[in-house]
């Protein structure tokens, strides 16, 4: 009895549920900060099984079938990898956390000089390479749709579909499967702007799918061995009674395709996705170097079996790519095809979501940003646009045209050409990346216009050799040329060039393009001179273990740390932004969000930046505000001297010299703090003398007129008046001074109660209504405001008064307004009030909290200028803060207050 | 930016073209303070004692002020707004224009060290805030006078 299609349908659908549910639950889970299974060995090395995509999954059995045991090729190449080269994969990820590479575009774009010509030439060739693939994926999932459908079509018949019409438009699959891929891609792919580009659900939602993939190859080949052959010994001989047994072993091509699959597992976009960009521990690695040759060796377990059963049994004319779901089918095993297409489905979407990931996040990185910080005018750009939703955009509708492009590939090549061809096809072309990389990881030699020349050479001859003939001759090259050549010039002929004729194309393209590529590069590497920028990235890639401290790219400078501060919180998110700096500052041992501005903190912002939007970008949004010079003298100085042990030497120096100077500049800051308290204890005195004597002046002098009398009844009313008010303003004056020694000396009494923070606020807001009213609009967001809070909350209601007075009384907006912003963090809450006025100047920033400090000489104002002081001093005692915030757009203050968690 | 309360400006207009009695009399002092109900207590007490009384707040422009109005006498504050008094006084005292002007130094700071300098600078008297109007009043005859 066939399985009805609308129930395969059906299970499709709620596997795609359920892959939703994973991912969102692993999501999630990482949001809220718990363990990630990112972070297990495991789901590591399942997910790098995006490697097996559609093509091994159906393909190595078609390709069984057809060529014997070379299908094991292309599980050679990557366990060579994973076994052979462990330290080279090594090194990659560690290349890769240190700078914050986020794709292999990035990878050679950063080691070569951030240049953003060669990001787009790796985009480029990444695109061309991997959308015959996703077309691929496409046209295996149709082709098992319609197994299905052609099985059910009995059942079909007479209804609605009777007239002679396919029950299946497998166009219309194609469409509607590319459409929930690319919802799916762009849910969890691009949810967040994440620094490390490392995406929990989808990574989780790919473990998965690598499970499904293997047990239902497992199934399959189970069922052929022990159900259909009778065990061990039978499928022996039916091995050796099949046409493969007679299949022999050709050592180039073995040669040549087992080159090609190790080259394609270190440069195709979603390997390096999922093996440098994903990767959350180089310890990972060590377990994936035997687990992910064993996961091959199981996937290809079965291989030769159901090949051998499929010639055997099903007929001639039967499409050996599909082995795996016709023999249970034909059998009448319908859930067993059900798994089997399961498996097939999981391995084409794996492949198909973090391919589009990895193309779209260097479609944006290297080819939208670019275009748009070229367009835009300087610096404007970075500061104020909104750097972040742009990015995202990007990546979102690059996923989207990534898929189109795959959908109309899959459309006008008609579906036509035997699964593994593409396949090879595609690994080819990834492949030209691989000298570019492998040079510039190895080899400190290499050149920027090496890496160019290399990879167009390649690209080209790949083109010519093998991408555009295998149109076959009705496509852009005709049969006369494929056979005669060019213009009958033969020994141009696209498959015996230079007149090495008689090898299989896919060899002949590879050995040619690998030679030229390689040629070219090592050459023009040698012939050209590095610019200064290349040479030490190049150190720091070639040197990645030795190195801890990063290259040095920007010169000293005096940009506006505010400004970069902007320009951060619209890339990265205000928090990250604003830890960041904060701790930089800290490092250095500065207060508050503002460090000194230099060529280290610039490398670390780019770097972090560059987790984001790529190193080239990074390094064109930094340029921007920093300003042009991009290399120093002293980065110039450290090139020349170029030799290894120099360098070395050099570096261990610059340590010491880094370490040095930090504890001299703590060491001068105590000291100057220890001589500036003494100024101070004297300069506090005479404050406080001239701030009680000015107030007496007047009440001494007023009240000796009115004793002396003579005066009449309106000025006698006026002096009376003054006399008052400044009696009033000493006394407020005392009581701000008891009170601040009072906090100063740790003698305060707290007395914390439970109390809401929206109550609190509340009342803080009612208190300064009289001041307030009319003056200045305050915004809340009440629901934000919820927490319960256990604190002295008189205290703290001083504080938010004084905040809320000083907007009201500061703030020079047209029409003021003041936004009062709840957030929580694990262990902490943040109240932000953010005035939009003009703010406080960068260098009176440091002062405001100082005693007797006014920002501006107006008396008006009232105070003694001791609020903010005994503000300050206040969210000490709570065991929080009180901090200004800069590169709000207005006056910003955050409190933050601990948090029972 | 000068500050001339109306009743101020007022005398000086009229004075300019008096006789010389009244003119020897009605003598003219500058007040550079920046607390507003200081300054209106001294204008009070000076024009009572028959002072013609102009008055400025801001420290930058102080020095200026003092050569357009050209006072007979000074009542200078320390703490004020752009500049301190003490800048002040030595501009006065290094202009031949302004070298002779009889200086009264009020200040809220009454260290010793702020005494010391303001002597040094060439300050006629000075005065720790508060203080009693007659002393005022007798201090800047005296000055006027010697």
């Amino acid at each position: 009895m066939p399985l009805p299609f609308n129930i395969l349908v059906l299970v499709c659908l709620l596997y795609v549920i359920f892959l939703f549910a994973v991912a969102f639950g692993a999501d999630k889970r990482a949001r809220h900060g718990g363990a990630t299974w990112l972070g297990n060995p495991l789901v590591y090395t399942l997910s790098l099984s995006v490697y097996c995509t559609a093509w091994t999954f159906y393909g190595a059995v078609g390709y069984a079938a057809r060529s014997g045991l070379e299908y094991v090729t292309i599980y050679l190449g990557p366990t060579l990898v994973m076994i052979g080269w462990w330290g080279l994969l090594r090194k990659l990820v560690r290349i890769g956390r240190a700078q914050r590479v986020t794709s292999i575009a990035d990878l050679i774009s950063s080691r070569y000089g951030k240049s953003n010509g060669l990001g787009v030439l790796v985009t480029l060739l990444a695109v061309v390479g991997t959308t015959p693939y996703i077309a691929l994926q496409l046209q295996s999932v149709t082709l098992s749709f319609a197994v299905f459908a052609e099985q059910g079509v009995s059942d079909w018949a007479g209804g609605e579909w009777a007239g002679g019409q396919t029950p299946v438009d497998l166009s219309a699959t194609a469409l509607w499967v590319a459409i929930g891929l690319a919802l799916f891609t762009i849910l969890f792919g691009t949810r967040n702007l994440d620094a490390n580009e490392r995406h929990n659900g989808v990574v989780t939602a790919i473990a998965v799918e690598a499970i499904v993939k293997l047990v239902a190859l497992l199934a399959v080949g189970s069922f052929v061995v022990w159900g259909v052959a009778g065990g061990l010994s039978g499928i022996s001989q039916m091995i050796a009674e099949s046409p493969i047994e007679s299949w022999t072993i050709h050592p180039g091509r073995w040669a040549g395709l087992t080159f090609v699959s190790a080259a394609a597992f270190l440069t195709l976009p979603r390997m390096f996705q999922v093996l440098v960009v994903e990767n959350v521990d180089e310890e990972q690695l060590s377990t994936a170097s035997w687990a992910f040759p064993a996961y091959l060796l199981l996937i290809s377990l079965f291989v030769i079996p159901i090949a051998v059963a499929g010639l055997a049994v099903l007929p001639k004319d039967a499409n050996p790519d599909l082995y795996v779901l016709t023999l249970p089918l034909y059998y009448n095993q319908q859930g067993l095809a059900m798994l089997s297409f399961l498996g097939g489905f999981s391995s084409a979407t794996s492949m198909v979501i973090v391919a589009s990931i990895a193309l779209s996040t260097m479609v944006s990185n290297h080819i939208v940003m670019p275009i748009w910080l070229s367009v835009r005018p300087r610096k404007e750009a970075t500061v104020s646009g909104d750097v972040r939703h742009l990015v995202l955009s990007a990546r979102r509708l690059s996923i989207g045209a990534v898929l189109l492009l795959g959908y109309l590939y899959y459309q006008f090549s008609g579906g036509g050409a035997a699964l593994a061809a593409i396949g090879l096809i595609s690994f080819t072309g990834v492949a030209q990346a691989l000298p570019a990389l492998l040079g510039g990881i190895l080899w400190r030699g290499a050149s920027r216009r090496g890496a160019a020349v290399g990879l167009i050479a390649g690209f080209v001859v790949w083109a010519y050799t093998l991408f555009l003939p295998s149109f076959g001759d009705t496509g852009i090259m005709s049969a006369k040329m494929l056979a005669e050549g060019p213009w009958g010039i033969e020994w141009l002929r696209p498959r015996a060039l230079f007149g090495l004729g008689g090898l299989d194309p896919v060899v002949h393209a590879v050995l040619w393009s690998m030679l030229i590529n390689t040629t070219a590069f090592v050459t023009v590497s040698l012939m050209s001179f590095p610019s200064p920028l290349e040479r030490l990235q190049g150190a720091q890639f070639v040197n990645v273990f030795e190195h801890s401290a990063r290259a040095r790219s920007w010169a000293h400078s005096g940009a506006e740390a505010e400004d970069l501060l902007i320009m951060a919180q619209r890339t990265m998110g205000a928090d990250e932004a604003q830890s960041l700096f904060q701790r930089q500052a800290v490092e250095q041992g500065k207060d508050g969000y503002l460090p000194d501005i230099t060529p280290d903190f610039i490398s670390r912002l780019e770097r972090e930046l560059s987790g984001s939007v790529g190193a080239a970008t990074a390094h064109a949004m930094v340029g921007q505000i920093v300003g042009g010079a991009s290399v120093s003298v002293e980065d110039l100085m450290a090139v020349a001297d170029e030799t290894q042990q120099m360098l070395e030497y050099s570096s261990q120096l610059e340590a010491q010299q880094s370490e040095l100077t930090t504890t001299a500049h703590r060491l001068s800051e105590v000291n100057e703090k220890l001589t500036q308290l003494s100024i101070q204890k004297d300069a506090f005195l005479s404050q406080i003398s001239h701030e009680l004597r000015t107030p007496m002046t007047s009440i001494r002098a007023f009240s000796e007129i009115l004793r002396e009398g003579g005066l009449d009844e309106e000025a006698q009313g006026k002096y009376a008046r003054i006399i008052h008010g400044e009696a009033v303003r000493l006394t407020r004056l005392l009581d701000d001074l008891l009170d601040l020694s009072v906090l100063e000396n740790g003698q305060v009494q707290l007395n914390p109660q439970h109390e809401k923070l929206s109550l609190l606020l509340d009342r803080a807001v009612a208190a300064t209504s009289s001041v307030t009213e009319g003056e200045i609009t305050i915004r809340r967001v009440r629901e934000a405001e919820q927490t319960q809070l256990y604190t002295d909350t008189d205290r703290l209601a001083q504080v938010f008064i004084n905040l809320i007075a000083n907007a009201a009384k500061y703030c020079d907006a047209a029409r003021p307004k003041l936004e009062i912003r709840v957030s929580e963090r694990p262990g902490e809450l943040r109240v932000d009030f953010i005035d939009n006025g003009s703010g406080i100047p960068v260098e009176s920033q440091g002062m405001i909290f100082e005693k007797f400090f006014r920002l501006s000489d107006q008396k008006a104002a009232g105070g003694a200028g001791l609020g903010l002081a005994i503000c300050r001093e206040v969210m000490d005692k709570l065991g929080g803060s009180l901090s200004y915030l800069p590169g709000q757009g207005g006056a910003a203050f955050r409190i933050t207050l601990p948090q029972a968690s | 930016m000068i500050q001339m309360t109306d009743r101020n400006s007022d005398q000086l207009a009229e004075k300019g073209s008096d006789s010389e009695e009244t003119r020897r009399t009605a003598r003219q002092v500058l007040v550079i303070e920046d607390e507003p109900n200081i300054i209106e207590a001294i204008s009070f007490i000076l024009s009572r004692d028959g002072w013609t009384v102009s008055t400025h707040s801001n420290g930058e422009t102080a020095v200026e002020a003092v050569r357009r109005v050209a006072p007979d006498a000074l009542i200078l504050d320390v703490m004020l707004p752009g500049r301190s008094g003490y800048d002040i006084l030595q501009d006065l005292r290094a202009d031949v224009a302004t070298r002779d002007i009889p200086v009264l130094m009020l200040t809220a700071r009454g260290q010793k060290n702020d005494r010391e300098l303001a002597e040094r600078l060439g300050v006629n008297l000075f005065m720790t805030k508060p203080f009693s109007n007659a002393e005022v009043l007798e201090n800047l005859r005296q000055i006027v006078g010697s």
